[in-house]
């Protein structure tokens, strides 16, 4: 599947909830409890993105020309808006990576967990995401 | 939240109506505001006040000939006597207008700590200080060559007056203490420990920025040499705080900041720099921020410290009870004097998917290390969540909190 193919997807399951955030936020938490595990050598200081109040671990790696992203927090609500970042991109290309743009998450009311003052840790992971993506790059 | 807080003296829902904000919806739900300790909502009298100098007295003091300058000067200079006389100085010039407390505190730390720290000497802090009562201190101690000493705490988050003593030596320069810790709410013994720096002749500063909404404080009787708040955490507006300074070290003190408004003569060669106050403060001043902060010293000395402290002292005890009885909650901070501020930690929960939760049900209360990483440290935990309370807050919005964490807790886990 196609990037927008799987944004697409994903905001169709969120459609199901409407205005429901309870439904919502329930679905975001079982997505956070069902993130694969992260290899327990890769969650060390140095992968660690410090959020103000939530930590992030992000691992990639380059199987077969395509980017793999394994990641953790201490969050689970964090831990949830990961698993969907890391089913829109993982397994892409680096140069689709680099441009994603992640909008599903404005689309399925989210954002606000992107914002600056969320200081989750999100942020910083996008840009880790897309810094690691240009490094496979300019590597190949 | 339609019923009344009726065991106080206070008539709580006339007060809520003083603050419009109160009334918005969040999240579809009536907002609940539980983070006052991060900044207090404003009442009308505030709101209008800073409408009133926009639309009808806006002008530059100290510096016109013409009528709105003249009329605003007298008006920006009645704040800070509403000030002196708030804190009880002696004297109106005692009071510096500064951006807030974190300014307040830099402009002692380099302008005091220009003039009589050197390298070797002492300054004292808290474990339990906000960072922006350490990092001008510690960058102090860096430029200066001198060292950074530390008051320890007990589990109960009060400090440790002993170790404190030992700490006191005639290498101390300076005691810089918060008044009350906006992380646990503990009430420090100011006037103990003042009076203690003092038997050594070494002056101290509090910072009062979480204790000047939830108490009468009186700078002669603590003898506090210096004493720092802001303004938007009394209800005031944000931009601008206090520093209280005894008149002997503040006419002492070089200037921190210069510019205009701060000079007697200036030329290329030597400048005279002005008399207290306008000396430590250059440039046009914040100076609907002074006025606003005078209406909400007015609004508050309306309805009477004791009466804010009584009252507040009640939603204090509801709301411990209240929440100590959830399962695998735990307080931070039980100290015997406290205001009422409450954090807390939920057994295998992250404070930040609690407050998120708590959000969603318009729930507002303050989640992460509150700014005071080294007790977040003592602790050993990542953060907390905190409720912080003041006389608009009922105890049906304790409910209210109770309820949500409830929920949250049984979505999260």
């Amino acid at each position: 599947m196609s990037i927008s193919e799987i944004e697409n997807e994903i905001v169709e399951e969120f459609e199901l909830f409407g205005n429901d955030w309870e439904g919502k936020y329930e679905h975001l938490i079982d997505l956070g409890k069902h993130l694969p595990l992260i290899d327990k050598k890769y969650k060390t200081d140095d992968r660690l993105i410090k959020g103000c109040q939530s930590k992030v671990w992000l691992h990639s790696e380059l199987i077969n020309e395509k980017v793999v992203f394994t990641a953790d927090s201490d969050a689970i609500i964090t831990k949830g808006i990961i698993a969907l970042m890391i089913r829109s991109i993982s397994g892409l290309t680096a140069d689709a990576i680099i441009n994603a743009q992640f909008e599903f998450i404005n689309k399925i009311g989210l954002i606000e967990h992107l914002s600056p003052t969320r200081s989750n840790g999100l942020v910083s992971m996008i840009k880790q995401m897309k810094l690691d993506a240009l490094a496979y790059k300019v590597q190949s | 939240m339609e019923t009344i807080t009726k065991n106080s003296s206070l008539n709580i829902q006339k007060i809520r109506q003083d603050f419009p904000i109160l009334f918005q919806k969040v999240n579809g739900k009536l907002l609940v505001y539980l983070d006052s300790g991060a900044t207090a909502q404003k009442p009308r009298q505030v709101i209008d006040a800073i409408s009133c100098y926009y639309q009808s007295q806006n002008a530059n003091i100290h510096r016109g000939v013409h009528q709105l300058s003249q009329e605003i000067t007298v008006a920006y200079e009645n704040a800070r006597v509403t000030v002196q006389k708030h804190l009880n100085a002696t004297l109106p010039q005692e009071i510096i207008f500064t951006s807030g407390t974190t300014e307040s505190i830099n402009l002692v730390a380099n302008s005091f700590g220009k003039k009589y720290v050197k390298s070797g000497d002492e300054i004292i802090v808290s474990e339990m200080e906000h960072h922006s009562n350490i990092l001008p201190w510690q960058i102090l101690c860096e430029e200066k060559g001198a060292v950074l000493k530390v008051i320890p705490i007990n589990e109960n988050g009060e400090l440790i007056i002993n170790e404190f003593k030992k700490l006191l030596s005639n290498k101390t320069k300076i005691v810089a203490v918060t008044h009350i810790s906006n992380t646990l709410g503990t009430i420090n013994p100011v006037r103990k420990i003042i009076a203690l720096a003092h038997e050594k002749n070494i002056p101290v500063l509090i910072d009062g920025a979480q204790a000047v909404p939830h108490m009468k404080v009186d700078v002669q009787a603590l003898d506090a040499d210096f004493y720092c708040f802001s303004g938007h955490k009394l209800f005031g507006p944000t931009g601008v705080g206090i520093l209280y300074g005894k008149e002997k070290w503040l006419s002492e003190m070089p200037p921190y900041k210069v510019g205009g408004g701060t000079i007697k003569t200036v030329s290329f060669e030597k400048t005279e720099y002005a008399d207290l106050p306008l000396k430590f403060e250059a440039g046009t001043p914040h100076i609907e921020g002074g006025i606003g902060l005078a209406a909400a010293i007015n609004y508050v000395n309306e309805i009477g410290l004791e009466n804010i402290g009584t009252y507040e002292f009640e939603l204090l005890e509801y709301a411990t009870l209240k929440l100590a009885a959830i399962e695998g909650l735990r307080i931070i901070g039980t100290a015997k004097e406290k205001a009422p501020v409450i954090s807390f930690v939920i057994e295998e929960v992250h404070p930040l998917d609690i407050g998120i939760i708590l959000d969603k049900q318009g729930i507002a209360v303050r989640t992460g290390h509150h700014c005071t990483q080294p007790l977040m440290e003592h602790y050993g935990i990542p953060g907390t969540i905190r409720a912080s309370l003041v006389f608009y807050n009922t105890k049906e919005e304790i409910d209210a909190l109770v309820n949500g964490i409830q929920k949250a807790i049984k979505m999260l886990k």
